[in-house]
């Protein structure tokens, strides 16, 4: 079957966008998820939709599997490949197809680079909001497929506040256009559910998104705590003052350092324990009032001292060296493996206190930097994974963690897809009855299941299959 | 049915001797090659960054996939070669990834280190290569040989019998003669006065650096650096003896004669060091400051003194107040006006490898009327990297194509770069579009402004 199949894909795309070779193989063996990798049969590079249809339809005649993928900078391993499947890779498919500026809107192939598509479009006054720190590499396709945010999701939303349309290939490889430029229309929200369906639906080959106004004025200041706790204390704080940030967020210290020894060191204070980013825009004459709000909410917390960013040069480097912390990392360990939970605000500052105790019980170096404002946690474990012992810690350490934001209310991911990292953890937020309406949409759409298998829901219609104990194996690596 | 992941097997190579058994290369890459690859946490960051992944969409093409397939090899976990050969040659070895890297990831070394070991896995090969490593080896280096042979093109030009050759090789050969700027004419080519002193009140007295490639065919470069050191109150010597720097040398895996060069380079310069008796050693090339004061990579410790008195012409001019007061005073430099629209290209290996970016735009917007205008492509590589656009012309052509895009919209009358190569590459591309605009050395520029100038005179 596969000299058939690879033989057909050198039909469609050429010699030279299939990559069939050893090393080309284990070089796209994972995505920004290190752990479990799987190598593909073959990576096509297709460059328009004709050409992914035809890969789809391809792979369906033969049974073989397919699995998008944008710049691979996800972390829950949404892009592997399964074991003889077929990586798609969109990073040809980058052109910026339209921009238009009266209804702001923008319509871009599925590899447009996030912070390419901003840049295109800032000597018009706009911007593309969704921000993931990954932004200078990640793909438009791939924040659709992971609903990503970033930074400013606190006041600006995720990924599927900012699609408006879609063309995707689906499963049986028919080409199919979903949504509007409006943003408005009768029946079924189908943008809606493919946005964050992880490339488990089709292959999004078009995306019409929406573009925004770049703020007037913006502030950003840097308030200096003596611990993570305190931070989050200060963020409940801000936020029943009723201001609405652009952006909170807070990094500790050892993230910092890790950051100003970097390419992206910024002057960010390495004194302080952690340190509260906030982020206001809107109209100038509303930023003084709403600096006056912070202050009081952040000295109620104690908080050691609020430095606000001098011009926009210091405030991009700020957000530089922010969005550089996770790659930043790997100064401290050669891997890192950074959870996503959510959990209500209220519960903050005590589940990070949770979080540190439970990594120093397992003797493991923790760095947090995460978007306080959306409650949303990036511990980040850094780890060697040629050391087994040290690899099953962390891997306990993160179900621990993940349980603890669950018994408050929390979810388990909040922007980075559950992808295979997360799939055996969805038992904790899910049952059977929750399962079963997800799986039926999928199979809806994609009823063979050769289109990114095993991602998100685990696979049998029983909730049997997610978890791991029933299953009667104890060492899997996610548990 | 999906079943969970195992996690990766403990990979096969975890000793050098493990690695060794496993095959020649991996042995070569274990120790600290591999090493500095576990500094990449596979963030991606570096992707965007770079010129040949940006131009194939492959992984394979990106540093972060480069990286990999390193420590893929150094693990025993890959067998063939052979693909990690091309991609390390098909690298630019710009260094932008490592500009974007937040990880600090020491790229520009492990690429040097892994052509090597790859070089040395894999010895032999074409024609082509050969004779690249008999010009590297025997030619380039040598004063006298390259002198003759740049004589005898310059002959040649001269006779029409290189517009004739075009005509007549094929045309992947015809393409690299078209590369091949005009040679100087033979006055500019001689060697330059031992000592130039200062002109007016000395601050001190410099070394000038001039590598092999620059004497020969951008001796006014030099012959610039020279005067404008001297005006700005310098006392310039050119040690005779000094050699090539062995950067084009190392960027083709030879570190070996790399090596024997910089070592030939530290017996001249380390004596005048010691005794005081230069304050900097300095260079032109961005591309022979960079492998200069990256010494250590090569030759360990030994490097050290060198490394560390090199500064590229236009960081150290900018520093030591040759256009601004400086602790209270003038200016050393009087420039006059020159009307001219000027686009500055960044060098990889000043942005890049050496971080320099400020001094070289600060030195030219200095010069009065002179119009400094940004491009949208200045920090990417445009395709010259040491001798790359004479192996890959093809992809050297497609990595050039963006940053002619963004000259063209920016319309410069001058573009000023500070390398030889990407003066050549971009010259070449310029002239390919039918563009009017020349190319010239920041220093050139600060030379015609400051005609007339002594220390102190600016004001």
């Amino acid at each position: 079957m596969s000299a058939a199949l690879l033989a057909r894909l050198r039909e469609i795309v050429g010699d030279d966008r299939c990559l069939t070779r050893e090393g080309e193989l284990f070089a796209y063996e994972c995505d920004g998820l290190t752990l479990s990798p799987k190598r593909p049969l073959a990576v096509v590079l297709p460059v328009s939709a004709e050409e992914v249809a035809a890969i789809v339809r391809a792979c369906r005649a033969l049974g073989a599997s397919f699995v998008p993928r944008g710049a691979g900078t996800g972390l829950s391993g949404g892009a592997h490949a399964t074991e003889g499947g077929i990586l798609i890779e969109c990073s040809r498919m980058n052109r910026i197809l339209e921009i238009d500026a009266e209804n702001r809107v923008a319509v871009v192939q599925p590899g447009v680079v996030n912070a390419e598509l901003s840049a295109a479009v800032a000597s018009l006054g706009l911007f593309y909001a969704p921000d993931p720190s990954s932004q200078q590499a990640c793909t438009i396709g791939g924040n659709v497929a992971e609903n990503s945010g970033g930074p400013h999701t606190l006041k600006y939303g995720t990924t599927t506040n900012h699609v408006l349309a879609l063309e995707m290939v689906l499963p049986d490889g028919s080409v199919q256009r979903f949504g509007n430029r409006i943003g408005e229309g009768p029946g079924f929200d189908f943008v809606g559910a493919i946005v964050g369906s992880e490339g488990t639906l089709g292959i999004v080959t078009e995306a019409t998104v929406r573009l925004t106004a770049i703020p007037q004025a913006v502030e950003t200041l840097l308030v200096l705590f003596e611990d993570v706790v305190a931070a989050c204390r200060a963020v409940g704080r801000i936020i029943r003052s009723g201001v609405v940030p652009a952006a909170l967020e807070i990094v500790d210290r050892r993230t910092i350092e890790a950051v100003e020894a970097s390419v992206y060191a910024a002057g960010l204070p390495t004194t302080a324990g952690a340190v509260l980013i906030v982020e206001l825009d809107g109209l100038p004459v509303n930023l003084t009032g709403e600096i006056e709000a912070i202050r009081a909410a952040c000295e109620a917390e104690h908080c050691q001292a609020i430095e606000i960013a001098r011009d926009e040069a210091e405030r991009k480097r700020f957000w530089r060296a922010r969005k550089g912390a996770f790659g930043a990392m790997g100064r401290l360990a050669p891997d890192l493996y950074v959870h996503d939970a959510v959990v209500p605000r209220i519960h903050l500052p005590a589940i990070l206190a949770k979080v540190c105790e439970i990594c120093d019980r397992h003797r493991l170096k923790l760095a947090n930097v995460f978007h306080a404002g959306d409650g949303n946690l990036h511990p980040n474990i850094c780890f060697d994974r040629r050391d087994p012992d040290e690899l099953a810690r962390v891997m306990a350490a993160g179900k621990e963690i993940l349980e603890a934001c669950v018994a408050v209310g929390g979810v388990i991911t909040g922007e980075h897809g559950v992808g295979v990292e997360k799939r055996d953890y969805m038992h904790l937020v899910f049952g059977a009855a929750d399962l079963d309406p997800m799986m039926r949409l999928r199979d809806a759409f994609n009823p063979d299941g050769l289109c990114n298998p095993g991602k998100i829901i685990p696979t049998t219609r029983f909730c049997v299959e997610s978890n791991p104990k029933a299953r009667g194996y104890d060492a899997v690596p996610f548990e | 049915m999906t079943r969970i992941d195992d996690p990766i097997p403990a990979p096969p190579a975890t000793t050098a001797s493990d690695a060794l058994a496993c095959s020649p290369l991996a042995g070569r890459l274990f120790g600290e090659i591999h090493a500095a690859t576990l500094d990449c946490v596979h963030c991606g960051l570096c992707l965007q960054s770079c010129p040949t992944y940006r131009a194939t969409g492959r992984e394979t093409s990106s540093p972060r996939g480069r990286i990999y397939l390193m420590r893929g090899h150094a693990e025993g976990r890959l067998d063939d070669p052979a693909l990690l050969a091309e991609e390390a040659f098909l690298c630019l070895g710009c260094r932008a990834c490592e500009t974007a890297c937040p990880s600090g990831v020491r790229y520009g070394e492990i690429l040097e280190k892994t052509r090597a070991a790859v070089r040395e896995a894999q010895p032999g090969g074409p024609l082509v290569r050969a004779i690249e490593r008999f010009m590297l080896r025997e030619v380039v280096p040598r004063r006298g040989r390259l002198g003759l042979l740049v004589g005898l093109l310059a002959l040649a030009q001269r006779l029409g019998l290189m517009a004739l050759a075009q005509r007549i090789l094929p045309a992947p050969l015809a393409e690299r003669a078209r590369l091949l700027p005009r040679i100087p004419a033979a006055a500019e080519r001689r060697r330059m006065p031992a000592f130039t002193p200062a002109i007016g009140p000395r601050r001190g007295r410099v070394a000038l650096f001039e590598g092999c490639v620059m004497p020969e065919f951008f001796g006014r470069v030099n012959e610039a650096a020279r005067l404008v050191l001297a005006r700005a109150g310098w006392d310039v010597v050119v040690p005779e003896r000094q050699g090539c720097c062995g950067a084009l040398h190392a960027h083709a895996g030879d570190l070996e004669r790399a090596s024997e060069l910089a070592r030939h380079n530290v017996t001249v310069f380390d004596p005048m060091l010691a005794e005081g008796g230069i304050d900097a050693i300095l260079v032109t090339s961005a591309g022979c400051s960079a492998a200069l004061r990256e010494l250590e990579h090569w030759i360990g410790s030994d490097g050290r003194a060198l490394a560390g008195g090199v500064r590229d012409v236009l960081d150290f001019l900018a520093e030591v107040g040759a256009v601004d007061s400086v602790s209270g005073r003038a200016p050393a430099l009087a420039l006059a006006p020159i009307p001219r629209r000027v686009c500055y290209d960044d060098p990889c290996h000043l942005i890049h490898a050496q971080g320099i970016a400020a001094a070289p735009r600060r030195l030219l917007t200095a010069i009065p009327q002179l119009e400094l205008v940004a491009h949208r492509n200045p920090e990417a590589c445009c395709g010259a990297a040491g001798i790359y656009n004479l192996t890959h012309p093809e992809m050297a052509a497609r990595v050039l194509a963006p940053k002619l895009d963004a000259l063209e919209e920016a319309t410069p009358e001058i573009v000023a770069t500070a390398n030889p190569g990407c003066a050549m590459q971009i010259a070449a591309g310029l002239a390919g579009r039918g563009s009017a605009a020349r190319v010239a050395h920041p220093i050139e520029l600060l030379e015609e402004a400051s005609r007339g100038s002594t220390n102190g005179s600016g004001r």
